[in-house]
């Protein structure tokens, strides 16, 4: 088994509007795939087809090079997604956050683990502040510390860098590359530039609308 | 780039087979997450115990004191009250999660969805449906309620609230995604709540008559274990569709 994720001839249809048509994508491990596009062109509808959010869409997805249907368990075994929103709970601190999500990912519960993670991004003095209280940076930093928490092959980030400053930014770059590196794969969206290295691999969107004014 | 492998200090991202396991990790940790944010956020567990309170305060004031009258309807009173509250407290169950992002990262975990969404419906059971079944004893009292039927009330009521919590959460997962799901959700759950409604106000009903309650309760056990086993799943599916769309 590899890692390796596949679509074929994929489309997606939104209020009458072809979002992408004819798309074959072919992500495999040591790649950083930067999904590029406009605003509406369709980018998080395309990471969240790719990670089996959404099913209204033509065409085929693989993965491990067998149909995404078969496979959809180990799919998601080895599978990060970060959305939009953060998913971090307001009134829950960044530590019990980040115990939810290392018990729902199947790690041992490990609070050495917790407080390594969020050493990382940056928010040590901060682990027991309710993330309410924190600004929308820190609470991005708090999704963002699942990456280490919680280690899985495929990372999916949509517009992780939201928020983010300039010196987290740089970290989270070399992490993405870090992460290529290491055998894994990151399909990422951003309107932030990413700086250019081997790993990098990009998809243009907006071009397949029928009419989408560009 | 051996080199910078070399430097690396992480363990490699290797594949996984199969889901790493850790089921019961998994919805403890959901169990004490939603408790521990529902305590957070007390207003909303008062909410539905305040208005049972206020409904059942308000009936003898509006329609007479005559302990005679207030005892016949007690029962049907009590549950049809104690079943609204419930109802208003269900809009809440997957909405905040759906807000934050939260839900979608229920869904993408490898483990059950259904037994996590009855993580999350055991927790609104708890902090809803026992401490009303707990409360109205003590309301009982003021509707007249003859004596000998209060236990026969908590038990219906504890046994009837998690029916209503499971099968309210099918409605609450079906209607997450809407802005104002609040209306369809009730029209969508209510039907289905009648029959525990009749073998729960039926059940204190026959305990003020005499009759035989244990048929009664039987019946609600049978309901509820009914709810136990399909609603997870029909939730899990609900959660599916709200979010795909």
């Amino acid at each position: 088994m590899s890692l390796r994720l596949q679509a074929q001839s994929l489309a997606c249809e939104r209020d009458d509007r072809w979002l992408f048509r004819d798309l074959d994508l072919d992500i495999r491990a040591g790649e950083i795939v930067r999904v590029e596009g406009p605003n509406g062109s369709g980018k998080t509808t395309l990471l969240k087809i790719l990670s089996g959010q959404l099913a209204d869409y033509e065409g085929e997805l693989f993965w491990s090079e067998r149909p995404m249907r078969e496979t959809r368990e180990s799919f998601l075994a080895n599978l990060l997604y970060l959305g939009h929103a953060p998913g971090v709970k307001a009134a829950l601190t960044p530590l019990e956050n980040l115990a939810w999500y290392q018990a729902l990912s199947g790690e041992a519960p490990s609070e050495t683990a917790r407080f390594r993670a969020l050493e990382e991004v940056g928010l040590v003095g901060f682990e027991d502040v309710p993330a309410g209280q924190l600004s929308a940076g820190q609470q991005r930093r708090v999704a963002l510390a699942r990456l280490t928490l919680t280690p899985r092959a495929l990372w999916v980030l949509d517009e992780p860098f939201t928020a983010i400053d300039r010196d987290g930014v740089a970290a989270l770059e070399r992490r993405l590359v870090e992460h290529a590196r290491s055998g894994g794969c990151v399909l990422v969206t951003t309107h932030h530039e990413l700086t250019p290295c081997a790993e990098l691999r990009r998809i243009r969107l907006g071009g397949g609308g029928v009419d989408d004014g560009i | 780039m051996t080199a910078s492998e070399n430097s690396l200090s992480r363990a490699p991202a290797a594949l996984r087979e199969e889901p790493g396991g850790g089921l019961a990790v998994a919805v403890w940790a959901t169990l004490k997450r939603d408790l521990l944010l529902m305590l957070r956020r007390r207003s909303e567990v008062l909410n539905p115990l305040v208005f049972f309170a206020l409904v059942i305060t308000l009936f003898p004031i509006g329609i007479s004191p005559d302990p005679a009258l207030l005892a016949a309807i007690a029962p049907g009173l009590l549950w049809v009250a104690a079943l609204l509250a419930a109802l208003l407290s269900l809009d809440s169950l997957f909405r905040a999660d759906y807000d934050d992002g939260s839900l979608e990262q229920l869904l993408l975990t490898p483990q059950p969805l259904a037994l996590l969404a009855l993580a999350k419906v055991a927790v609104h059971w708890l902090l809803t449906g026992l401490p009303l079944a707990l409360m109205a004893p003590v309301l009982g009292i003021m509707l007249s309620l003859p004596a000998g039927s209060y236990a026969v009330l908590a038990i219906s009521l504890a046994l009837g609230s998690a029916s209503l919590s499971l099968i309210g959460a099918i409605g609450a997962a079906l209607t997450v995604g809407l802005s104002r799901g609040g209306v369809l959700l009730s029209l969508l759950v209510l039907p289905l709540y009648i029959p525990v409604l009749i073998f729960g106000a039926g059940a204190v009903q026959a305990a003020i008559l005499g009759d035989g309650v244990l048929a009664h309760l039987a019946i609600l056990g049978a309901l509820l274990a009914l709810a136990l086993s399909l609603a997870p799943l029909a939730i899990a599916a609900s959660l599916r569709i709200s979010i795909n769309g």
